[in-house]
Formats: C-alpha cells, sequence, structure tokens
C-alpha cells in the first residue's frame, strides 16, 4: 500500500473513532474535511463526534477540554498553525495545568492536531510559524512526525494518551509517501527512531528535516558517516536513545525549525554538553532568533534550515 | 432520580440557611488563619456573596457539574465538598482536596462534579460549555453550570461560550455574580449595555435576580436548569450581589478608595444570612449556626493536624501517566 501522510492522520483518526466512542473531533471545516485528516469522518461518525466549529479557538479549545475532564477523548484540529498563539492560554494554562492542580484527580486526555505546520510556500509571516519548541518548553506532550507511519502510529498514541498532546505535521512533509507492507500500529510516545546508522556525526532532526538529514547524509556518505535520529516526541524526550547515539559518535548537529533562542535545538545541544559524550563542539541549525517568515518565496526559503547549512556544519564538527 | 441538592443538604431552607452559614463561617475562619498567617497567598473571600452559591446549587443535582472562580470556597461548598478537606487546600496540606496542589483558586473535588475554581477569570465559562456537551453526548440528563463575575463579562472567550451554547443549545446555566466590581473597577465604568443583554443577543433566556436573596435565586436557578435539563438550551443569570470584604486579603493591607463605608454598609443591609434565618421557626437558625461552629471547629483541627507534603513529591500529578519529566537540576 502506499499511504500519504494526510491519509495516514486520516486512517489514524478513522480507527481511533471507530475504536473507542469517546473520541470526537472538533475544529474549523472538518466536516467538509477541508485540511484532509477528517476527510469523509462526518460521513462515517455523525456529527455528533465530528464537530464543525465556529471561529471561536479560545472557547472551543475549552470547550474540548471540558468534555475531556468529562468523559471524552476530543481531538482538536487546528487549520493554522498561528492559531495556536491564540489558544496558548486554553492550553498551556488550563489543560497542561489540570492534572497537578487538582492533585491527580484528572487528567485532560486531549489530542491537539496541527496539519501543515511551518511554512507552507507563500503564506507569509501569520501563517508559517512552527511553535513545537514553545509547547516542549512549557511542558505539553510534543510530537513531530516525520514520516506516514510515524504520523499514524504517534496520532493514535496521542490519542489515547491521558494527557494532553500536541501533534505538529510539517507542512513539508506531508508530500512525503510510503509503501507499508505491514499493519498500522500505534508508537509509543517518547521514542526516538534512528533512521540512518553512522558512526562519525549524529544528526538531531525534527519532522520534515529528516528527509533533508537523510537526503544529506547520503550524499556526504563517501566523506563522513551520520547517523540520522529522529525524536519524533520533543518532549518526553528520548534522552536515553541520544545518549547512547552520541556514544557511538562522539559528535553532535541539530537540525530544527525553531527559531534559535530557546529553540529545542538548544535543549539538545545543552542537554549533551551537561551529560553526554561529545569529542568536539557541536552545531545546530535553526531559524533566526525571533523570525517572521517573509513572503517572497526566496526570503522565507533563507530564514529556514537548509541543507547546505547541515553540509557544512557536519565537515565543520568534523574537522 | 435522586432530589435536588442532597449531597449538600440545599432541600430545605434549614439545609439552605445551614450553607450560608457554613460558608460564611469557613470564609471567617479561612481569614483569622490568613491573618495568623497560616494560609499562605491569601484568599478572595465570599461573604456577603453566599446567597448565589447555595441558591444555584440548591436547584442542582449531586451529579451535575460545575465550574468556579478565583473566589470558588462558597461554589465548592454548596455543592457539596467537605469544608474540612477544603480547609486542608487552603493550608497546602496531604489532606486537602487537591491534596495541597492546588490551594484556594483551583480547588476541585471531580467526585461531586467540581471541575475546579480557576484562577482566570472567564476560564471556567468554555469549560462548563464542554461538560454540558460531554453529557449530551452521554446521553446523561445532566447540567453544567459556570459561576463567573461580573468582570469576566469582559473576556472574548466567555462571549463565544455563550454562542456555541446556544448555537447548540446545550444544558448550561452561566450564572453571573455582578458585585458590582472587578477588584476596584467598577462594573458601571466597563460593561457597555447590560449583562443579561449580553445574553439576549445570542438568544440565551436571561434574567437579573436579587444575588442577597437565596429563594429568589433558587427559584430563578431552578427554572432555568429545569429548563436545560428538558432539552430547552443555556440559560443566563446575573445575580446582583455585593463582597462585604475587599476583592483579596491583601487588601486589608492597603489603604484603597474605590467604595465608600457607607455603601458597603448599605449592602450589608441586604446580608442573605438574617433573610434566610427568618424563614425558619424560632430558634432553629441559632441551633444551626451552633453545629455549624462545631463542624468547622473540627475542620479546622483536622486541617492544622493535617500533614504537610513531601518536597521530593513536588511534581506528583503532572502528567496522568506518570511520566517523570526532567529535575531542575543534574549536580
Ligand atoms: C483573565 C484575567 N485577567 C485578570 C486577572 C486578575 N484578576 C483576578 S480577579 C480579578 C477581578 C475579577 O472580577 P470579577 O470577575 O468581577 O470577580 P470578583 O473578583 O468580583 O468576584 C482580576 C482582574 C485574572 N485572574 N484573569
Ligand atoms: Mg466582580
Amino acid at each position: 500500500m502506499r499511504l500519504s501522510y494526510t491519509k495516514a492522520l486520516n486512517r489514524a483518526l478513522t480507527d481511533a473513532l471507530a475504536e473507542d466512542p469517546a473520541v470526537c473531533v472538533f475544529g474549523e471545516d472538518i466536516g467538509a474535511g477541508m485540511a484532509g485528516p477528517t476527510l469523509n469522518l462526518l460521513d462515517r461518525f455523525g456529527p455528533g463526534r465530528i464537530v464543525d466549529t465556529p471561529l471561536s479557538e479560545q472557547a472551543f479549545t475549552s470547550m474540548a477540554i471540558g468534555a475531556a475532564l468529562t468523559g471524552r477523548r476530543p481531538v482538536i484540529e487546528f487549520q493554522i498553525p498561528s492559531l495556536l498563539f491564540l489558544v496558548f492560554e486554553q492550553l498551556v494554562n488550563q489543560a497542561h495545568k489540570f492534572s497537578l492542580m487538582t492533585g491527580g484527580q484528572t487528567g485532560v486526555p486531549l489530542t491537539c492536531l496541527v496539519p501543515g505546520s511551518g511554512s507552507r510556500d507563500g503564506w507569509a509571516g501569520q501563517h508559517s510559524d512552527h511553535p513545537y519548541s514553545l509547547f516542549a518548553h512549557a511542558g505539553m506532550k510534543t510530537v513531530v512526525p516525520a514520516t506516514p507511519t510515524d504520523a499514524y502510529g504517534l496520532l493514535r498514541s496521542a490519542i489515547a494518551d491521558p494527557d494532553p498532546v500536541i501533534v505538529f505535521a510539517p507542512a513539508a512533509a506531508l508530500p512525503v509517501r510510503e509503501t507499508v507492507t505491514w499493519e498500522l500500529a500505534p508508537i509509543p510516545l517518547g521514542c526516538a527512531r534512528i533512521h540512518r546508522e553512522g558512526t562519525d556525526v549524529t544528526v538531531v532532526a525534527v519532522g520534515h528535516l529528516v528527509h533533508d538529514a537523510l537526503a544529506v547524509a547520503e550524499e556526504l556518505a563517501p566523506e563522513i558517516s551520520v547517523e540520522v535520529f529522529d525524536p519524533r516526541t520533543l518532549h518526553p524526550f528520548d534522552w536515553p536513545a541520544l545518549a547512547a547515539s552520541l556514544e557511538r559518535t562522539g559528535r553532535l548537529v541539530v537540525i530544527d525549525d525553531s527559531n534559535r533562542s530557546c529553540g529545542i535545538g538548544a535543549e539538545v545541544l545543552a542537554t549533551a554538553a551537561e551529560e553526554m559524550r561529545l569529542v568536539a563542539p557541536p552545531r545546530r541549525i535553526t531559524r533566526p532568533d525571533g523570525t517572521v517568515l517573509p513572503f517572497a518565496p526566496q526570503l522565507d526559503r533563507a530564514l529556514q534550515p537548509h541543507r547546505d547549512q547541515l553540509r557544512r556544519a557536519l565537515r565543520a564538527v568534523m574537522k | 432520580m435522586t432530589s435536588p441538592a442532597d449531597s449538600a443538604g440545599l432541600g430545605s431552607p434549614a439545609g439552605r440557611y445551614r450553607m450560608l452559614r457554613l460558608i460564611r463561617g469557613f470564609e471567617e475562619l479561612a481569614l483569622d488563619l490568613v491573618r495568623s498567617g497560616a494560609i499562605t497567598g491569601g484568599i478572595h473571600p465570599y461573604i456577603g456573596q453566599e446567597a448565589v452559591a447555595v441558591g444555584v446549587c440548591a436547584a442542582l443535582r449531586p451529579q451535575d457539574r460545575i465550574t468556579s472562580t478565583h473566589r470558588g470556597h462558597g461554589h465548592v461548598l454548596a455543592k457539596g465538598a467537605a469544608p474540612d478537606r477544603l480547609l486542608a487546600e487552603l493550608l497546602g496540606r496531604t489532606s486537602g482536596l487537591n491534596q495541597g496542589r492546588g490551594g484556594s483558586m483551583h480547588a476541585a473535588d471531580f467526585s461531586l462534579g467540581i471541575l475546579g475554581a480557576n484562577g482566570i477569570v472567564g476560564a471556567g465559562g468554555p469549560i462548563a460549555v464542554g461538560a454540558a456537551w460531554s453529557a449530551r453526548q452521554a446521553g446523561e440528563d445532566r447540567v453544567a453550570v459556570a459561576f463567573f463575575g461580573d468582570g469576566a463579562l469582559n473576556q472574548g472567550v466567555l462571549l463565544e461560550s455563550f454562542n456555541l451554547a446556544a448555537m447548540w443549545q446545550l444544558p448550561v446555566l452561566f450564572v453571573c455574580e455582578n458585585n458590582g466590581y472587578a477588584t476596584t473597577l467598577p462594573a458601571a465604568t466597563a460593561v457597555a449595555g447590560s449583562a443579561t443583554g449580553r445574553a439576549a443577543a445570542f438568544g440565551i433566556p436571561a434574567a437579573e435576580v436579587d444575588g442577597m436573596d437565596t429563594e429568589a435565586v433558587r427559584s430563578a436557578a431552578t427554572e432555568a436548569v429545569t429548563r436545560a435539563r428538558g432539552g430547552g438550551g443555556p440559560g443566563f443569570l446575573e445575580c446582583r450581589t455585593y463582597r462585604f470584604e475587599g476583592h483579596h486579603t491583601m487588601e486589608r493591607l492597603m489603604k484603597l478608595h474605590y467604595r465608600t463605608a457607607e455603601e458597603i454598609a448599605d449592602w450589608r443591609e441586604h446580608d442573605p444570612l438574617p433573610r434566610a434565618a427568618a424563614l425558619l421557626p424560632d430558634g432553629l437558625a441559632a441551633k444551626l449556626d451552633a453545629s455549624v461552629r462545631e463542624q468547622l471547629a473540627a475542620a479546622e483541627q483536622f486541617a492544622l493536624g493535617s500533614e504537610h507534603p513531601d518536597p521530593e513529591r513536588a511534581l506528583d500529578h503532572l502528567y496522568a501517566d506518570g511520566l517523570r519529566p526532567r529535575a531542575g537540576s543534574t549536580a
């Protein structure tokens, strides 16, 4: 079977809805399946569970929290990554805090799905953010799948999880297709995946950048043996797997579509420097500090991590 | 079918009077404990507004749900929470409702449908809407109530919630406790139009009631709750009330001049307790007062005698699946 990334998300939602009557989906234009992941769900599961919402992100996010506190397992689809800024209060200050503040009386089994996060080519400043580091920093379980099968498996686990989980599906990963010959299955949160083994340098690549890292690793194979490490979940991060990889390679490059300061790349470097084996100073490739992606395609691309930067960083850590 | 409010004993005028007294006495005790330094961080006292919590909760069944506010002790008690465990929560003890993890502004008891006081003004509104939606999805005839102040009327998310509740005809009652002020800001200078007018604009039946009169609140709430339970959609009550104490206990330490002594004295004339006592046979109120005194003395002893939490366990419950985050230091 050829599986597209969006179809994988659609399959994950369909299977979760079919398996558990508590699962329901809220979002804008989801009945029509406009973004893809919710295609055909309304026909199959009805308006009681597939809820097209008015443009009231703050209210429907908190409403989903209220539903999660009372026995439902809601998924919210956000139409634009930057809408997350509107609901930071609801997600971070309410959903994330309920378990601790209530002394464990409740969990909040809420899943937020952001199909098309990061730059979408030509959507400019207010539609091109990639704020996964912000949520990892706040402590919300944060997932950025790179491949269709990971998207399926991680979304299934996110929905089954008793805590709020946010799933970023990078726009640049949506065109990825995979030939799948096995049964799709949930993939546990918090487990990294090594896409390619290597002995010289570990490249930690987030989301769609995994594919760039793999391409560069292949290209530089005669010169450098690169291990491509996909954390898949940014919080909780699979630190033991990273430590094991660095035991093998001792060198680290991170490629991360976050803004530079306080991005997950910074955290990976800091943790590696404090706790893991490094034989050379590590490097990271990120968006610049405080990035606003400009409209013109050349400018939009100029501020995102790219393969040239990765090649240079790999050669630098090998010096 | 369970009779209304039996978990908190609000089914009779005597039960309702007793709850008014319990809330009043609880708050007086809490004020003492703030003054002595035993309660850290202070509280937002509910004194003066008791008739709203008691009148509304008297219209509810145990399985109904509420969301509350920063000024939440009255709601939490009237919905049936144990005063000793609420007090222990205020004192940060492990025997508290939230094991000392929430404190005054987050007190919750999910077993009683109390989905939490909330530190963010207006935040409980949409959560109650979600609880109402859940109940309908589950085919249960539970109602949800959102308590909030006049200050919340200017939170966009609350107005969005009115729209969702009305569009989807959800069993939710919005209860605005208009005590005239958001901290020091008079509602008269902050709310354009009217509270009820805002709800009415969404097609939500809205009524203004004397929030110092428990029976008036109860009857208005009963009408709205009955309609909501029967599938008639949301309701809105504006309860005109007043807080006799400062916005927060910190206010005692400051000299703020946003309201006059005369205004406070005028409102004290409308104290809900004597009004509710007047409905009881002679001598009963005094007996109930004595029983509340005993209950609160026991609560104080229980709470002050309860264990403090172990700092090693400060991150317990951060994640419902028991995930342990990394410590703040590896040294
Ligand atoms: C969204 C938000 N803004 C500001 C505050 C700070 N604050 C806490 S209570 C309060 C006043 C609230 O007034 P009202 O809603 O009328 O409730 P009352 O205190 O009168 O019971 C303010 C400004 C807050 N907690 N949340
Ligand atoms: Mg007020």
